[in-house]
């Protein structure tokens, strides 16, 4: 029983860095319509430069303060000088570019860090293991990264139903010709968005740092996770990104706890174990199909 | 007097050219990618070895091309052939990973080259796919988690649970350590190739409550998962195992103090005590400021070999047969000590159980604690008929 919410919380952990990377993609995607594959080399922006700083000074927080506007300023700048030739091509262009843009940084980075990976370890105040329930040992670091995005959550939702800004970007979302023809400054709006959203990815890449390896190329393998979360819960939407990404985490966290020792009821152990090992690994775009099934738009769509 | 300048001038060209036709050896290897680090180590190690000779190996001027892979299989079949066909080399090398070994070494060695690998040795080139063109100069794959196997089993721990990603390379990793492990397995667990949290993983083998724990992680998998494995506690509790893939100088860089005190297998470590390690692991250090890996020793190794059998024939390998016949008697002064090729062309070397460690300097590195096996010959010997 203590396993399972563990695992549930460790669900909840994964579904909430995942959280914070969709959640930047997903307002690009639906209020500019670009498909950018690059996001995840925001993510590693903000792991190598939170490594570096905190390595340097000693300090995580000092690591997080750096590597946020990092991200932002890197995002605005490739959203100035890239991304605003690509905004009438199609999607296949789009992708190509940003493709493009995904080999630049990670061969920039292995020019300015070289090939070996960072190190970066937890803070040590936030080391350790808290003891939830008798007998359940969970890691700080870990609980804090989920309070780390649940305020993020809750900010963001301040922004977009209590801000003008976010009044206009959701405006935007719905219906972006109508709130140029309204005189918003749609290009700066734009700029904003994209480096919001590059922030909110950099911050996921230094929370990762302390668990992960900070390496040239990392952003890729949460990349096709976040395009999953944001294709569940609906392009455009901040209340689909946190569904999805959520469903996404706790999908493939029990699948991948449980899937083998239920498959060992049912099979001798060499047939569970491979494939346990391949049907966990598909669950989440089993899970996807389904709901695009069920709901072709996702959960919550921005567009209704 | 100006025409004897002249046919001074031309009859020194013809001389230098003549000298300067150098023997060229193609290197294949992984440069860019997140395994970049790894084809960098086998080149640095390869070169060194040259810049010792000031420019020849065995006396014998080469010239080494290198080319990155970029671990695909596709375009490290398109190197081999233009480094045969467009520069007609007849010495190829350097390949990190098995599954672009696969693709280019049955196709290579066909073509009368010869190839020397300074890493990657799948089992299926090691038995009844041996060739003789083809020679593995540091291991075949499984040695080093038989070597562990081996150990766990001598430590007297019954139970372990094993972790390796879900492809073929992963499940070959766990056969060579089933080969020797004598106790239970109580898990055998395979994740997604690429996956960087396991906490899942973590949580389920804390519930399994095995003895001890043995992973194939390669690469920055492994980083992440001795990093999550020590922040769960686990390490103080649950002895961690694992062939040397993830405990390279460089990995123990990124992975810090979680390593600390983790047991790995491997053929090389750099406190080896024979007069050729000493040198070069001092060498490499002067040359390159930082600790050589076990894929740099690998890399030097080679070249010394290539060295040893191009001073038998006197830079002639038009002969490929006698040259081949020199490469397999291996006459030459390994980094490892002990060194001899078997009947497949695979070593027959020392393996070692080696621990990781904290420098003086505040770094990470392995120092050998025991060796295991001598003289040990790998599993698939016996298939090969050449």
């Amino acid at each position: 029983m203590l396993l399972v919410v563990e695992q549930l919380l460790n669900g909840l952990q994964f579904g909430i860095t995942l959280f914070l990377m969709s959640a930047g993609l997903t307002l690009v995607f639906g209020i500019m319509q670009v498909i950018n594959l690059a996001h995840g080399s925001f993510y590693m922006i903000g792991a190598y430069v939170g490594a570096t700083v905190t390595v340097y000074t000693g300090s995580f927080l000092l690591g997080i303060a750096a590597a946020l506007p990092a991200s932002a300023v890197c995002g605005m700048v490739v959203e100035i000088i890239v991304l605003r030739k690509l905004y009438n091509r199609e999607h296949l262009d789009q992708v190509l570019a940003t493709f493009g843009l995904i080999m630049f940084f990670n061969e920039l980075t292995r020019i300015i860090w070289g090939r070996q990976p960072l190190f970066m370890d937890v803070p040590p105040w936030l080391s350790g293991n808290i003891e939830l329930l008798p007998g359940l040992f969970y890691p700080t670091y870990r609980l804090a990264v989920i309070g780390v995005g649940i305020l993020v959550a809750l900010v963001l939702w301040l922004i977009f139903s209590r801000t003008r800004i976010g009044m206009q970007i959701r405006a935007g979302a719905s219906n972006r010709d109508m709130i140029g023809a309204l005189g918003v400054n749609i290009k700066l709006l734009y700029t904003l968005v994209f480096g919001m959203g590059t922030a909110l990815a950099g911050l996921a890449g230094v929370m990762a740092g302390p668990i992960l390896a900070v390496e040239s190329g990392m952003g890729e393998s949460i990349l096709i996770l976040t395009f999953v979360v944001i294709v569940i819960g609906g392009i455009g939407s901040i209340r689909g990104a946190v569904a999805g990404a959520l469903l996404v985490g706790l999908v493939d966290t029990m699948g991948r706890a449980f899937l083998p020792a239920l498959f060992r009821f049912l099979f001798d152990s060499a047939t569970a174990d491979s494939a346990a090992a391949s049907l966990s690994s598909m669950a989440i775009y089993i899970l996807m199909a389904a709901i695009l099934v069920w709901k072709p738009k996702g959960l919550f769509p921005a567009h209704s | 007097m100006k025409k004897i300048g002249l046919t001074l001038l031309l009859l020194f060209t013809i001389v230098q050219l003549s000298t300067a036709a150098t023997l060229k050896i193609g290197m294949v290897t992984t440069l860019s990618t997140k395994a970049g680090y790894l084809g960098e180590d086998i080149r640095d190690g390869f070169a060194l070895a040259i810049e010792q000779g000031a420019g020849t190996l065995g006396g014998i001027p080469v010239e080494l091309m290198v080319e990155d892979d970029g671990r695909k299989p596709e375009k490290g079949k398109q190197i081999a052939e233009r480094f045969i066909k467009k520069e007609k080399a007849h010495i190829l090398t350097g390949i990190v990973f098995s599954n672009v070994a696969m693709a280019v070494v049955p196709k290579v060695v066909r073509q009368n080259v010869v190839y020397l690998s300074t890493n990657a040795a799948p089992s299926k080139l090691a038995g009844k796919g041996c060739n003789p063109n083809y020679f593995s100069v540091s291991y075949q794959n499984d040695n080093l988690d038989e070597v562990v196997g081996q150990y766990v089993t001598e430590a007297g721990h019954k139970t372990a649970y094993l972790i390796a990603p879900n492809y073929p390379a992963g499940k070959d990793h766990l056969a060579g350590f089933k080969r020797f492990y004598t106790g239970k397995i109580v898990g055998e667990v395979y994740t997604k190739l690429g996956q960087s949290d396991y906490a899942a993983e973590i949580a389920a083998l804390r519930a399994a409550k095995p003895e001890a724990v043995f992973f194939f992680l390669p690469g920055g998998m492994g980083i992440n998962f001795l990093k999550q494995y020590a922040q769960a506690g686990l390490s103080k509790e649950i002895p961690v195992y694992g062939p040397a893939f993830s405990f390279d100088e460089r990995i123990l860089k990124a992975v810090g103090p979680a390593a600390l005190g983790v047991k790995n297998g491997s053929q090389w470590t750099h406190d080896l005590d024979n007069a050729a390690n000493v040198e070069f692991v001092k060498a490499y250090q002067e040359k390159y400021g930082r600790m050589p890996t076990l894929y740099a020793a690998q890399g030097y190794d080679t070249a010394r070999l290539i060295g040893s059998a191009l001073k038998a024939v006197k830079g002639n390998i038009e002969d490929l047969d006698a040259f081949k016949a020199e490469l397999k008697k291996a006459d030459f002064a390994s980094v490892r000590g002990n060194f001899s090729f078997g009947v497949n062309q695979h070593p027959v070397q020392d393996v070692y159980i080696r621990e990781v460690i904290e420098t003086e300097n505040g770094g990470y590195t392995n120092k050998t604690v025991k060796k295991v096996f001598s003289n040990h010959i790998d599993a698939y010997a016996a298939e090969c008929k050449m």
